[in-house]
């Protein structure tokens, strides 16, 4: 938007354009006025930084335009074309604050219209969980009864859980520092096997709940053998259940090598980004993956929302199952804050959905 | 998408069970409502063709009647007109079967 002013001095007259301002929001979620050159120099910027990270191409003149249309608004919120939804789904639904957690899916799948459910505990990691599987049973059951929209159950692969003090196994992180690096990658390999069987053991309980779908959220979140631990639960609930929905939704845009050498299917788990996070994903048995790109809190929307959208594009265009990108608080372009902004969770989601070919957020 | 006010939770089952990406699982869906793709995320269209085929809407009194199956009555029916299962409808089969009764 250009405006222009009148400068009146003396006997001349002077008219000089002035570029509107645009309010935007940054990526620890401040709202800030921009001008429409800087938000175009953000969305060149953003995709640069992401190419140079991912080794992925940028994004082509075409795309940078139709990100600016998206961000050169200061519509409150924005959407897609009618006719062109996506699917959302959810790691976890509901504050369990108010009422019961019946209640919170109730809500979301009557007042929210939520195309999927998601009942979790409040302590979503699977190694809580797997004590309390009786009573996730319970409540799952009822829920079932109740709901109509797909129903899951999900938590978090978490294997830092598994180290001492909360678990049996010596803490790797502590040994790193010290040098002992043989010491600390036997500690994961113990950690894998153990996290595994936890979520396999979860993950049937809640089979026999009548779950439609089991999610693993921020796989990876330890490093690589987090992810490993991840991908080796989901074959083996796969074999078990050939119909059972699984998702997986990763912790970063690429995997941390805290141990550096665990492969899976032959591939080196440390250094994967989306593309390769999805192909050893999909090979294990997932039916939905959700890649996860971390915000830059000092850099606006746009600048982030393009380079989300470089780094995953591949992985979209590629994928054979349905890709949701992990979009809300620091991840996916939403800003970092507990209570992420209508105005700039609609672009990013807008714009990640019309360019990158996705099915879901 | 919209959830059960449009035709979301159908695409999102297709998702999840048969791992079938938007365009294909949208597609999908509406061959096996008779619509348009259009017509899934649209809740106008969507609210008659819920109620014609029993898969469910939202269960305020103003919108469903006591004919109308909700929740796992409609799950049935979903299941039956998409031809996936559905975990819980294959249990509740299995259970209520000990008692002698036949679905």
């Amino acid at each position: 938007m250009v405006g222009y002013a009148r400068v009146l001095e003396a006997e001349s007259v002077e008219v000089v354009p002035v570029e509107g301002k645009i309010r935007t929001r940054m990526g620890d979620g401040a709202l800030v006025e921009m001008t429409t050159a800087e938000i175009r120099a953000d969305l060149e910027e953003g995709t640069q930084a992401g190419a140079k990270r991912s080794k992925n191409p940028e994004l082509s003149q075409d795309e940078l335009d139709h990100l600016f249309d998206i961000f050169a608004s200061n519509n409150r919120v924005t959407g897609v074309d009618i006719g062109d939804e996506a699917i959302l789904s959810y790691d976890g639904c509901g504050s369990q604050d108010m009422g019961t957690r019946l209640n919170d899916l109730q809500v979301y799948e009557q007042i929210l219209c939520a195309d999927s459910l998601e009942l979790y505990n409040h302590d979503y990691s699977y190694k809580p969980c797997k004590p309390l599987v009786p009573y996730e049973q319970a409540i799952m059951r009822q829920c079932q009864l109740l709901l109509t929209a797909p129903c899951g159950y999900g938590a978090m692969s978490d294997l830092g859980r598994y180290t001492v003090p909360d678990g049996p196994v010596t803490n790797w992180s502590q040994l790193l520092p010290l040098g002992k690096i043989d010491e600390a990658r036997e500690a994961q390999e113990e950690a894998v096997e153990l996290a595994s069987e936890d979520m396999v053991f979860v993950a049937d309980g809640m089979v026999e709940a009548g779950i439609d779908h089991i999610d693993f959220d921020t796989a990876g979140a330890a490093g690589d053998a987090d992810f490993l631990a991840t991908l080796k639960a989901i074959e083996k609930i796969r074999a078990r259940h050939p119909d059972l929905g699984i998702q997986i939704g990763m912790a970063g845009e690429f995997v941390l090598g805290m141990h550096g050498e665990l492969e899976y299917d032959g591939v080196r788990l440390a250094g994967m980004w989306p593309l390769q996070q999805m192909q050893a994903a999909v090979k294990a048995g997932v039916t939905i993956f959700g890649p996860a790109v971390n915000v830059n809190t000092g850099k606006s929307t746009a600048w982030n929302t393009a380079r989300v959208i470089t780094i995953c594009k591949p992985c979209c265009e590629q994928s054979t199952v349905p890709v949701h990108l992990n979009a809300g608080m620091g991840v996916g372009a939403v800003p970092m804050h507990i209570l992420p902004p209508g105005d700039a969770t609609t672009r990013a989601s807008r714009a990640a959905v019309e360019l990158m070919r996705l099915d879901g957020l | 998408m919209g959830g059960i006010r449009t035709a979301g939770d159908l695409v999102a089952r297709m998702q999840f069970t048969r791992g079938m990406r938007l365009t294909e699982a949208k597609q999908y869906v509406a061959d096996k409502l008779g619509v348009t793709v259009l017509d899934l995320s649209d809740p106008v269209a969507m609210l008659d063709v819920r109620k014609e085929k029993g898969i469910g809407a939202m269960y305020e009194s103003e919108i469903t009647s006591t004919d109308d199956p909700i929740a796992l009555e409609a799950k049935f029916n979903i299941a039956a007109l998409l031809d996936i299962p559905i975990n819980c409808v294959e249990l509740f089969k299995e259970k209520v079967s000990r008692g002698g009764t036949k679905l």
